[in-house]
């Protein structure tokens, strides 16, 4: 398949190329449009690998939602990139030696790959067999929702307790807000929010009720 | 009609002819029927109000569109000064080049489909949420007030009533059983009416069954593509012309085109799901006998009336009053309706 290939390497490339042009550009609004590319990008390689399930929920949840919001925060707040990068010289051996733990470790994990080829049958061997009747949808589905549906529903608690937990760390009431009530809006009517009275001439209500 | 094995470079230039041919005939005529349409929504709109609307260029003003685009094309493009030049000329491509990438994988017609994915509805609702991109870099560029505020308030309100349409969604895959576009559509042959013991009909369709979701969708589809009573965005009473301010000629057309694209996708999703795609209304030889396009062309004019109906009726929606619709009636509703028909689609053995 050398239309595959072609796709592979345009999708790598690119991938690559904004994810390196995440850390070099200068402006920051910059930086989240070209990781958006990487996202989109990467979707694209899940295509070929025929995922095109998780690809397409790459799409949404990624690109459609989290870096919207990731884009908004950057807009809004005026981040001054002088100041972030005055320490960059201190803090670059520290970086340095996290990227490199990380580079033996992804050099280690592919190296089991590709000489211990039994295991990675094994592996392979796990995931429900690749029946041509059913979808990638379906199959990740039955995963999901039927052979592991407890700990799926493990992971929402979770999800829902950090969730009530940053409401409840963030919601306040303050006093003197006035909300708008739509129910008591409607609810009105002239008897209620309308009073008829008759003034003789010269005369004044004042706030409290009392005529002058 | 396309070939599915390559074995030689022929079955590839075979491939990649009737792909580019097809995506051509189909966004050529996309963009005959929008100018058609943009038209109708003029007309509808000066019906409304008792006016005449366009009507001097061409009989009834039919070429009005065309001398529009015209204009556009011939105008000066300005770029404000201070504006970030790449991604201020960017954003109007983004936002027109997504909408028509919607089209992919929708079907006009029994199998006429540039890619009939089997994960259709997704790739839909994966172009559509990206749409905001090309509002929010176009607000961001302009590096002005106002397109700022209307970027802002238009990316809050996508990303808002894009939840509501995912659930609506939901609800019609779990009658579907089915991503694809295609089987969505197939699946509408049966429904209440056949269970009734009636023809194929209107009546299969999902509107009736789904009647409250059909509505929600519909009203999420305006906020969606920022039309009135939603069009907070570009509300030209408050933010002069929102995100589109600093735009003028080919980029202010790519941006207007954009909207409009993401418009009529936005009714063909809604006859795909609610109103049936290309099958006919009732089952009589006489219009069995038109074919399913025109159907689909004439279900689409239907709810672009009814879009274009809301425009002149509707006044503006308040944007605190656009939030607590989204977030507090249709995500609960939505949601509520997603856990009742998987309940009454798995209690009641109904499950495709």
């Amino acid at each position: 398949m050398a239309l595959t290939a072609l796709f592979f390497y345009l999708f790598a490339a690119v991938t690559v190329m904004s994810g390196l042009l995440v850390i070099v550009a200068r402006n920051p609004v910059h930086a989240v449009l070209w990781l958006i590319l990487a996202f989109f990008n990467a979707a694209g390689l899940f295509v070929l690998l025929g995922a095109e399930f998780l690809a397409m929920i790459l799409v949404v949840v990624y690109v459609g939602a989290v870096a919207v919001l990731f884009l908004f925060v950057v807009m809004m707040l005026d981040v001054d990139f002088a100041s972030l990068r005055a320490g960059f010289i201190r803090h670059a051996s520290v970086g340095a030696l996290v990227g490199l733990v990380l580079l033996v470790e992804l050099i280690m994990v592919l190296a089991t790959r590709v000489i211990g080829g039994a295991s990675v049958a094994a592996g392979a061997a796990k995931a429900p067999a690749a029946a041509p009747a059913i979808t990638n949808t379906e199959a990740l589905g039955r995963l999901l929702y039927t052979q592991y549906v407890y700990f799926f529903q493990a992971a929402g608690l979770i999800l829902l307790v950090a969730m009530i937990g940053a409401i409840v760390l963030t919601l306040r009431h303050k006093e003197g807000v006035r909300r708008q009530s739509i129910s008591a809006q409607n609810a009105r009517n002239p008897a209620t929010a309308i009073e008829i009275v008759n003034l003789a001439p010269g005369q004044v209500i004042m706030p409290s009720g009392e005529r002058r | 009609m396309f070939p599915t094995t390559f074995e030689t470079w022929w079955d590839y230039a075979l491939w990649l002819a009737l792909t580019v041919g097809a995506s051509l005939l189909l966004m050529v005529s996309l963009l005959v029927i929008i100018a058609f349409l943009l038209l109708m929504d003029r007309k509808v709109w000066a019906a409304v109000q008792l006016r005449r609307g366009p009507n001097v260029v061409g009989p009834f003003g039919l070429l009005q569109s065309f001398a529009d685009l015209l204009k556009f094309v011939l105008k000066e493009p300005v770029i404000p000064a201070g504006a970030d030049k790449g991604v201020f000329l960017l954003a109007p491509l983004v936002t027109t080049v997504l909408a028509l990438a919607a089209w992919a994988v929708i079907p006009v017609g029994s199998g006429l489909v540039i890619s009939d994915l089997n994960v259709g509805v997704l790739y839909l609702l994966a172009i559509s949420s990206l749409g905001v991109y090309g509002i929010l870099m176009g607000g961001w560029a302009s590096n002005s007030k106002y397109p700022f505020l209307g970027a802002l308030r238009s990316a809050a309100q996508m990303v808002s009533y894009e939840v509501s349409i995912g659930f609506v969604i939901i609800t019609v895959l779990l009658l579907v059983g089915s991503l694809n576009m295609s089987a969505i559509v197939t699946s509408q042959q049966t429904g209440i009416g056949t269970s009734l013991g009636l023809p194929n009909s209107f009546l299969d369709w999902n509107w009736l069954v789904l009647f409250p979701m059909f509505v929600v969708f519909f009203i999420s589809a305006l906020a969606e593509t920022n039309r009135p009573p939603f069009d907070l965005p570009e509300a030209e009473s408050e933010l002069v012309a929102g995100f589109m301010v600093e735009y003028s000629s080919t980029p202010y057309l790519l941006f207007m085109l954009g909207e409009y694209v993401a418009i009529v996708t936005m009714c063909a999703l809604t006859t795909i799901m609610f109103l049936g795609g290309w099958l006919p209304p009732i089952d009589h030889w006489l219009i069995n006998w038109v074919p399913g396009p025109i159907w689909f062309l004439l279900k689409v004019t239907f709810v672009f009336f009814m879009f274009a109906m809301v425009k002149a009726m509707v006044p503006r929606y308040r944007y605190d009053q656009l939030m607590r619709l989204g977030w507090k009636v249709f995500l609960p509703l939505s949601l509520t309706m997603v856990v009742v028909v998987a309940a009454i689609l798995h209690f009641g053995g109904l499950a495709p």
